[in-house]
């Protein structure tokens, strides 16, 4: 059947921020499936909040809309453009309960809209329990027994009922949030309360747990002649207990006999068939390794985390395929695009094993539990490739950039590889293995290190023997490369042995207590070098035209080959963290663009499977690699580039700038030494004095007393961070010595070459960040943004907006000139980032970035300039002038760009900004006026902005003069204020209402968290004192977030929500296509 | 111990050798599934080829006793990348090399398989041996090169037995298996289907199957040269017309030359379990599981008699015929799957529905 002629307008809904449990992976399918409409000559309306994504490019949809993802806007936006149909299943959870709710509030129905893809009623019986269930009863499959809950009560009584452990399930939330398994009824009170208090609907499914069974999920697709495919299994390393999304996951599934996996295969395609969906599919089973059980857990009638990486793993992409069997066409009638010769009807087959490994982030959040269970805490994934299980996972290990590089031996081991494990410290190791976090694979370890058997481990674990001994093979072959003392004393063989086990040279060279060169160097020698394989979706059955790479140990290569184009390799910035997401992963696909439309040969190396630079066809050559100088010499001895852009990907290509020079490998646009100017602080230092620019007082320190007595002598408060970090990695305000001496202790082990940087902490004044483009003789601000927080709240995570709102035009041309100063004396070739402190009309320079940073996207959206392309076609020789580019952009609207927290994640951890960053992602506002961006951003950060009701205000003294003006201000749009006892009392003296209420720990109720429990407090602005915050305020703020009451913790950003809300009931809200936007400003 | 895969152009892959030691050759083929390793060591239709699995970790769940598919493992040599030295399975009952140890069948790890798939795909199946221990390069070469090419050779009396015997006696309606190198799961099937199984070796004289009354023919899959065995087809022509016939694979083979069709061999032939065919009467497409080197050219069929019904999508060969006259139907993937996806067993059902008719 060829495509659809009666829709001509399809939508497209994103799934917003990156978030916890919906990252890059929905930019990815979105962006296929712009792609992959357009191909079929539909027009495209996409909706989504994030500016950082590629999918809202202007030319990636036709029309795009960067508004809040509300069913209100979305309503307007369909009443405005009339799309045909929705494609619903693109936007992860958040598009499918948009659709959902667009659907019961009855907007598709009054505007025609069909939803494609998969309808409501496939849609319900996927995520519907009850329907679910009867569903799958119906095909003769197993649902965990269940029960739903809608208060304490009858929550323990069903618990009682099922017998522990206990899974719980709230619903309405995304990727597990407040999920969590229960072992016993203490548990299940505590947990239960919590999960009903995540729950929007209160509703939360009490589940009989199948812990410890494997996990086998498998990726199916459904055309509209009802024929159906299975893409690829994937097997969970760590078994039923932990979300999906934070385990580690194996492609294919390893530990299933034919007879079992072709009876999941059979089930899957019996339930895609039942559910009814047009497109793909994730379907995830629980077997019992003792006999074999079966147990359905869920499917996800949608692309997914899992569709994503399954598509990385085998060359198969989900979205796309997905996209055109909503619209009509068959899996026959689409071609794939690997092989360039069969059909999209036909089963991947792979020659090759897959890792995905989670990344966390615990360190920004030390107060968080770092155990991982049902509710997702991974901020990231790194997808390794290998010949072999063991090469597989020790890639993926390196690819995660948490500074291993490989399963031991690498430096960072707790216990090295002879130490005599004591009865305490076994004792430990058994309760890591058997209670999960971020380093339990290490623990695998150190346990068999521990002499403990592979069946003990099993029984901790219930990781399959399969796995552990694979592991275990791994920890004989470092055994014996200990053997040998030197790397001119190691045979070849052992070393051939090792490479193919996935050891890397820095772990090689650890044990044989040489440098990595030496490594590299002994194994040139004797011929041992990574050969790269392609991925080509057919196992080699047929020749692939377009197939990507990865490396193993073999002799046959079948990678680079050498045509007439130059050739030009992009570095990834490998998995999402806090501090370098998807903003860079943008910056390098615009990279890949910009110079394939010049005629170069395009490479990527990257190693995140969510991105679109991992995407088959952004880029004429992709590698599926770690970053480090090994794997990517690798790369560029067979590739022969011109050169290696690493500006765009963060922190972690910038930082191989000088290793990758040393070996003679030309780093294009601004120059390694620049990079290091900037970085360090010395010539730094040297650089703002020879610009006469000023900068904070500071100094720099390797100890302890040092750093004291700089702090004493530029006096407390300080910022106090180590050098070379991204995202404000373990940086601090400091407010006394005490506090220092616990800092540097901490901050020393971050960075031990380098030293702590202590500047002069300004209080209370505006942060401005500057982002310029520059060919090294001429430089052109792509726009300055202020700050909404104070300075001293990390730049990732504050709101910012753009064109400044309140500073003075005199200052911001200061601003313009310094930072044109600063990227001409770097001769910078590219992008350059700098952030101001501004305070009594001064300008001081915070930081210089030279380098792609976060804002770039969102700048680029605003003022319709694709910086990040300009700047790569700068770095292969173009000039600003050539490229047309000379002169500023003002633009006469306003855009905020607000941060996203995942503090709903770590119940405990105090919400407040810092500046250590802690947002996961972005949204932007965007409106005629400041106040309308703001609200706007605010909405679609999921803040509900209440236009009427309580407002209740606790701030610290220093801030109590302040916050009179704003409560004046609520208390006129008719806000009733409520204060506790020191706010209130000042409140009240200068002419605010407010009734005081108790604080928690005052005795007296109903006291503040009561009225928030009972819903009477709508709003909370909440200040934190530099010190350690009590108890009591934690809690406040810690049920603000899980009730997801709007919080606000500083006074900016008070005021500013204050305007806003003022204008939303002014004013109407309404909804405008970026193109629209970009048309006012040519007017 | 060392082992060498040789291959008759004289290139030679060093590896390791697991399972039995000794020498053996045959025509290297590659086999595309990702598990299955058991099911495809059982299969008859191997016999005469060493198997070269494209997916690289081989072994993981062991061998179980209920997934064999034949009385003995056929393939005469086996070649992974990864051999794995433990299994992991509830149901398994040993490992993989002692299996191949028990059946005297060489098996070489350690080889770059997705270099000996491309040569393969490149340069079309090739003679080859495996040679454990150190040996002579020159003269396994020559050894390779003078083992037999089993075009032309009857590989179905070696696998088959010379007595009929009965898979099952219950079900209403009886169905005589006509064993070419019948895989258990074909008669597994049947019998789930409520019919009476007796396998018959595929040279049974013609009058031998009749005295049995049967009311359905299978012809089943089987190794090798579907030319180089003319008295089953003699023994088919005499029974095409008198019953329903349902051939699978070597059983397509035969049943087309029965009408006059001919036989020629593939490049590197269909080995694998994930191959899309088409049923042109439905439109519908199933993926199918294929283990065959020769194949029937479409051309040589008669329009007027015999009608094509399933297709190859990848390369467009034939998958499927059915008689215009006679219940005769016959595909040449198999719906008996094992190794791989059960789309295609619904081909059962319709011989099960012929059969009744009748």
């Amino acid at each position: 059947m060829p495509h659809r002629k009666d829709l001509k307008k399809i939508m497209i809904i994103g799934s917003g921020p990156i978030i916890i449990g919906q990252a890059c992976e929905f930019d990815y399918s979105g962006s296929q499936a712009c792609k992959s409409l357009k191909e079929e000559g539909y027009e495209v309306l996409l909706v989504n909040s994030n500016p950082a994504t590629i999918m809202t490019d202007p030319e990636m949809a036709g029309i795009t809309y960067l508004e809040p993802l509300t069913v209100e806007l979305l309503a307007k936006i369909i009443e405005k453009e009339r799309p045909d149909a929705l494609l619903p299943t693109l936007g992860g959870q958040t598009g499918l309960n948009l659709a959902t709710f667009l659907s019961r509030e009855g907007v598709l129905e009054k505007y025609g809209v069909e939803v494609i893809g998969a309808d409501i009623s496939a849609i319900a019986m996927a995520e519907d329990r009850e329907l679910f269930k009867n569903a799958m009863t119906e095909l003769g499959i197993e649902v965990p027994a269940s029960a739903l809950a809608y208060n304490l009560k009858d929550g323990l009584e069903i618990g009682k009922k099922l017998g522990f452990p206990l899974v719980l399930r709230p619903a309405y939330t995304l990727g597990g949030t407040g999920g969590s398994v229960a072992y016993n009824i203490e548990e299940l009170e505590k947990k239960l309360e919590f999960g009903l208090d995540t729950s929007p609907i209160s509703e939360v499914l009490i589940e009989q747990s199948v812990l410890g069974w494997k996990e086998i999920e498998f990726e199916v697709m459904r055309d509209s002649a009802d024929s159906v495919i299975m893409v690829t299994s994937m097997e969970n390393v760590d078994p039923m207990g932990i979300h999906t999304g934070d385990s580690i996951v194996v492609a294919p599934a390893q530990t299933l006999s034919l007879r079992e996996y072709a009876n999941l295969v059979n089930l899957s395609k019996k339930i895609i068939r039942k559910i009814g969906v047009v497109g793909g599919a994730n379907i995830q089973f629980a077997v019992n390794p003792e006999d074999g059980g079966v147990v359905i857990i869920e499917v996800n009638p949608r692309v997914s985390r899992s569709s994503a990486l399954a598509s990385k793993a085998t060359g198969f992409p989900i979205a796309r395929i997905a996209t055109k069997l909503a619209v009509g066409l068959t899996l026959e009638e689409i071609d794939n695009q690997i092989t360039g010769k069969t059909t999209c009807f036909a089963e991947p087959t792979v020659d090759y094993c897959v890792f995905k490994i989670p990344r966390f982030t615990f360190e920004k959040f030390p107060a968080a539990d770092k155990t991982i269970s049902t509710s997702m805490k991974a901020v990231g994934e790194a997808m390794s490739i290998g010949r072999n299980f063991r090469e597989a996972l020790q890639k993926g290990l390196r690819s995660l950039e948490t500074g291993r590089y490989g399963l031991g031996s690498d430096k960072k081991d707790v216990w090295d590889i002879n130490h005599q494990f004591t009865g305490e410290e076994k004792e430990l190791i058994a309760r890591k293995i058997s209670v999960p976090d971020d380093e339990r694979l290490f623990y695998l370890r150190y346990g068999m290190l521990a002499g403990m058997s592979v069946d003990e481990i099993y029984g901790l674990s219930k990781i399959d023997p399969w796995f552990l001994h694979n592991i275990k093979g791994i920890i004989e072959m470092e055994k014996e490369l200990y053997r040998y003392s030197g790397v001119n004393a190691l045979p070849a063989g052992i070393l051939e042995k090792a490479k193919k086990s996935g050891f890397s040279d820095r772990q090689i060279s650890f044990i044989m207590n040489s440098s990595e060169k030496e490594v590299r160097e002994k194994r040139k020698k004797e011929n041992i070098a990574s050969v790269f394989k392609p991925v080509d979706s057919v196992g080699g059955e047929y020749p692939a035209e377009k197939p990507y790479y990865y490396s193993s140990n073999e002799k046959h290569d079948s990678g680079a080959v050498q045509g007439k184009k130059k050739k030009v390799v992009i570095l990834g910035g490998g998995p999402n963290r806090i501090g370098q997401g998807i903003e860079f992963d943008y910056c390098c696909v615009h990279a890949s663009f910009s110079l394939r439309e010049d005629g170069y040969e395009s490479i990527m190396v990257n190693c995140n499977p969510e991105t679109v630079s991992t995407d088959y066809d952004t880029s004429d050559r992709l590698y599926f690699e770690p970053i480090t100088v090994e794997d990517v010499l690798n790369i560029v001895e067979k590739e022969k580039p011109i050169g290696v852009i690493l500006q765009f990907g963060g922190q972690t290509p910038l930082n191989l700038a000088i290793p990758l020079q040393k070996e003679g490998i030309n780093i294009l646009g601004t120059s390694p030494e620049a990079i290091d100017a900037a970085e360090d602080r010395e010539l730094f230092r040297q650089l703002l004095e020879k610009l006469s620019l000023k900068q904070t007082p500071n100094g720099t320190a390797t100890s302890f007393e040092q750093a004291a007595a700089i702090a004493e002598k530029i006096g407390y408060p300080v910022l106090v961070r180590p050098s070379y970090v991204l995202g404000g990695r373990a940086m601090e305000i400091v407010y006394d010595r005490e506090t220092l001496e616990s800092f540097m202790q901490k901050a020393v082990d971050v960075s031990q070459e380098r030293p702590v940087l202590i500047d002069k902490f300004l209080e209370d004044a505006i942060e401005v960040d500057a982002d310029a483009i520059c060919d090294g003789e001429e430089c052109v601000i792509g726009g300055i943004m202020e700050h909404i927080e104070e300075a001293g709240v990390h730049s990732g995570d504050s709101a910012m907006v753009l064109p400044t709102y309140s500073l003075d035009k005199k200052i911001v041309k200061e601003i313009e000139t310094a930072t044109k100063k600063l990227a001409l004396e770097l001769k910078i070739k590219g992008l350059i980032n700098v952030q101001y402190a501004v305070k009594n009309s001064k300008v001081y320079v915070l930081e210089v970035n030279p380098r792609a940073s976060r804002t770039i996207p969102f700048i680029s959206k605003v003022i319709a300039v694709p910086l990040a392309k300009l700047a790569t076609k700068i770095m292969t020789g173009k000039k600003l002038e050539e490229l047309g580019f000379t002169k500023e952009i003002s633009v006469n609207y306003f855009a905020v760009k607000e941060s996203v927290f995942p503090f709903n994640r770590f119940p405990g951890v105090d919400a407040v900004l810092g500046p250590e960053m802690r947002s996961t992602g972005e949204v932007i506002g965007m409106d005629k006026t400041f106040e309308m961006a703001y609200a706007k951003s605010q909405i679609a950060a999921g803040q509900k902005l209440p236009v009427s009701g309580t407002i209740f205000i606790s701030v610290k003294d220093k801030d109590k003069k302040a916050v009179v003006a704003i409560a004046k201000g609520f208390q006129d749009i008719g806000f009733e204020i409520l204060a506790s006892s020191g706010t209130g009392k000042i409140l009240n003296e200068n002419g605010v209402t407010a009734r005081i209420i108790p604080k928690v720990y005052e005795g007296e109720r109903p006291n503040v968290v009561d009225f928030m429990k009972n819903n009477q407090i709508s709003i909370i602005i909440n200040t934190p004192s530099g010190k350690k915050p009590k108890k009591d305020i934690i809690s406040i703020r810690d049920i603000a977030v899980n009730r997801n009451i709007p919080l606000i913790t500083t006074i900016p950003g008070a005021k500013a929500t204050m305007v806003a809300i003022k204008k939303l009931k002014e004013n109407k809200i309404s909804v405008k296509s970026l193109q629209e936007y970009h048309a006012d400003l040519n007017k | 111990m060392e082992a060498h895969l040789v291959i008759e152009d004289g290139t030679v892959f060093k590896g390791e050798s697991f399972g039995a030691s000794g020498e053996s050759c045959g025509e290297l083929i590659f086999n595309t599934s990702m598990t299955g390793y058991q099911e495809i060591l059982y299969d008859p239709s191997y016999k005469g080829q060493i198997v070269v699995m494209t997916y690289p970790l081989i072994g993981n769940y062991g061998v179980t006793e209920e997934d064999v598919e034949s009385g003995k493992v056929h393939a005469e040599g086996f070649v992974v990348k990864e051999r794995s030295k433990i299994y992991s399975s509830w149901r398994a009952v040993k490992p993989l090399d002692v299996l191949l140890y028990e059946h005297g069948v060489t098996g070489i790890e350690g080889i770059d398989t997705r270099r000996l798939t491309v040569m393969l795909r490149e340069k079309g199946a090739v003679k080859a041996g495996i040679f454990t221990g150190r040996n002579n390069a020159k003269k396994m070469v020559e050894k390779v090169k003078k083992s037999r090419d089993i075009a032309g050779v009857d590989l179905v009396k070696e696998v088959v037995g010379n007595n009929p015997y009965f898979w099952s006696k219950e079900g209403s309606r009886k169905v005589v298996v006509l064993d070419c190198g019948v895989k258990y799961n074909t008669l597994r099937l049947l019998s789930e289907r409520g019919m009476k199984v007796l396998v018959m070796p595929a040279g049974t004289p013609w009058q031998d199957v009749v005295k049995e009354k049967p009311d359905g023919i299978l012809v089943s899959n089987g190794p090798g040269d579907p030319a180089a065995v003319p008295y089953v087809v003699k023994n088919l022509a005499n029974l095409i017309e008198r019953y329903p016939v349902f051939g699978i694979c070597f059983g397509i083979q035969l049943i087309a030359q029965v009408f006059g069709g001919k036989t020629y061999k593939l490049k590197f032939g269909h080995h694998g379990a994930n191959h899309p065919v088409k049923d042109l009467n439905t439109g519908r497409i199933y993926i199918t599981v294929q283990n065959h080197s020769f194949c029937v050219d479409m051309d040589t069929l008669d329009k007027n008699d015999i009608e094509t019904t399933h297709i190859n999508l990848n390369d467009n060969t034939l998958e499927g015929i059915a008689h215009k006259k006679f219940p005769v139907f016959a595909v040449q993937f198999h719906p008996e799957h094992a190794p791989g996806p059960p789309d295609a067993v619904y081909l059962f059902d319709r011989f099960r529905d012929m059969v009744e008719l009748r």
